[in-house]
This record gives C-alpha cells, sequence and structure tokens, in this order.
C-alpha cells in the first residue's frame, strides 16, 4: 500500500444510468427513457466531442471514447500514459451483433471490433498514445487489480500517468468509471478509493 | 444528378455510418479517400460489401477497389456496367 502513496486520482469519470459524472459532479444528464444508441449520440452532441470516427465504432468504443475525452480534457498528460482497463462482458454486444451478420455478408466493420481491447487502440489513436495498455476480464470490478497494476507500470517508470477503470457493457446496460492517475491531486490512488470511486452511482 | 449517384451517397452514409455528412456535402467527383471524405480501409472492405449486396458486383480482387473507389462518378460507372441487379 505504501507504494501508492505518491500517485493521486487526479480526475475521475462515471457514465451510468443516462448520466455523467466528472469528480461525481453531474456534467450531463439525459432522459432516461431514450435508448442507449440515442444516450451514445445525444452525448456526443452535447458534450462536443468533435470527433467523426466516433460514429463508426461499437459502443464499447463509443463509451470509452466518451469517457476518456470528458476524463482528459483540460488535463496534463504525456504520449506514455498508460492505459489499464477491465470489464465483465467483454466485447459481447459486438459479437452477438456480428455472429447475427453471418447471416447474410459479414460487416468488415462490424467485425474489427468483436474484441475488447479494440477500445485501447482507439483511445491510444485519438490521443496520439504510445504507452503500455492492457485489458482484464474480470467477474467484477475489481479495484486490487487496477491498482496493483498501474502501480507496477508507473513506479517502473514507463509512464507519468494511467487512465485505469471499467467499461462493462451487456445488453445495451452500461456502467463505465474511468480514472487518471497521476502525481498530481488530492486523492490517494489506493484501492478504497477506486471502490468509493465506483460505488457511487452503483448503490 | 443521377438516382444511381445519389442513392449511392445515401448509402455510403448510412453503411459507413458518416453521421456527420449529409448527401449535399458530397461531389459526384470528391475523393473518397485520402483528403475528400476520409475513408479508411475498413470503409473500401464495406464498400466491397455495397456492391456484392446492393448491385450484385462481387470483387475477387480487393484491388478493383483502387480503380472503382476514386469518387461517385467512377463508383456510378463501374455499377452501371457490371450491375447484376
Amino acid at each position: 500500500m505504501d507504494r501508492a502513496k505518491n500517485h493521486f486520482i487526479t480526475n475521475s469519470i462515471r457514465i451510468k444510468n443516462e448520466e455523467i459524472f466528472l469528480k461525481k459532479d453531474t456534467i450531463l444528464s439525459l432522459d432516461s427513457k431514450i435508448d442507449f444508441s440515442q444516450f451514445l449520440k445525444d452525448s456526443y452532441k452535447k458534450l462536443a466531442l468533435n470527433y467523426p470516427k466516433y460514429h463508426k465504432m461499437d459502443s464499447l468504443c463509443k463509451l470509452g471514447i466518451l469517457g476518456s475525452t470528458v476524463l482528459l480534457r483540460g488535463q496534463d498528460f504525456k504520449a506514455n500514459t498508460a492505459l489499464v482497463l477491465s470489464n465483465a462482458s467483454s466485447s459481447h454486444d459486438v459479437d452477438i451483433k456480428h455472429m447475427q451478420s453471418m447471416e447474410s455478408i459479414v460487416s468488415p466493420a462490424v467485425f474489427v471490433y468483436t474484441l475488447p481491447n479494440i477500445v485501447l487502440g482507439e483511445i491510444s489513436i485519438k490521443y496520439k498514445l504510445q504507452s503500455e495498455n492492457v485489458f482484464f476480464i474480470e467477474d467484477k470490478f475489481n479495484a486490487d487489480l487496477l491498482v496493483d497494476y498501474s502501480e507496477t507500470i508507473l513506479n517502473s517508470g514507463k509512464a507519468l500517468s494511467v487512465v485505469c477503470g471499467w467499461i462493462e457493457l451487456k445488453n445495451d446496460q452500461y456502467d463505465v468509471l474511468l480514472c487518471l492517475v497521476s502525481n498530481n491531486g488530492e486523492i490517494p490512488f489506493t484501492k478504497e478509493n477506486l471502490e468509493e470511486l465506483y460505488r457511487f452511482e452503483n448503490e | 444528378m443521377s438516382d444511381l449517384r445519389t442513392e449511392l451517397k445515401q448509402s455510403i452514409i448510412e453503411q459507413l455510418n458518416l453521421e456527420e455528412l449529409t448527401i449535399e456535402d458530397i461531389d459526384n467527383d470528391d475523393s473518397l479517400f485520402g483528403d475528400g471524405l476520409g475513408l479508411d480501409s475498413i470503409d473500401a472492405l464495406e464498400l466491397i460489401v455495397l456492391l456484392e449486396k446492393d448491385y450484385g458486383i462481387k470483387l475477387t480482387d480487393p484491388n478493383q477497389g483502387k480503380e472503382i473507389f476514386i469518387s461517385i462518378n467512377k463508383m456510378a460507372e463501374y455499377i452501371e456496367s457490371h450491375r447484376t441487379k
């Protein structure tokens, strides 16, 4: 635990139930009656993402781009910023879509997203990151793993900051927590603090 | 503007999720790749699928796409002379 004392949760974003929170403050709250794809479209417009490639992505990558864009806006980070992400359902939704498309002519644009780690690539492309990255599949949110792996990267000197968190998507139900971890901030990067951020809006 | 060219623009916008473009934004001679619409290699594969699904044209050599997917006009000319449906 001592190793974590010099690193802080510099910024955090939570996306759940048609709402987006930045450091627990609501920055976007949409009608709970809209469907998931409309939520992704409306969020893009209202948060001025201005990244047309977003529309070509699968929903998991859209959540990753939406979350990372808001998380990193105005933040000081380098190209070696590492990505340590996780979820429980891998690329479930786009896998189903791909399986259904196999009844006729398969869509290459759907197929290319049938791995969860593609979201790492999309975020890296958008921010020109050249860094360590990893995507874990876990039964549930695992703060221990995220803190341990992120700390290992930070302490190795390979990265000055890490974006870590959870991007879960299954049957259009989404649950996202992303944190920017660096030497700057007030909230120590600990398992307890990460869990507390995850529990926010989850209870 | 011919119906086929308009139809192609609409299909490309829908199939390639070019949500921020309208038919009016695409000129018949605009480059589809590079500095034009900025399509990428995955889009090229989607265009091959589009030719097969909508016009019954099966490209066996993906390199053919380089000559066909230059612009809406070039695509329309190819479709008019090769379509099977």
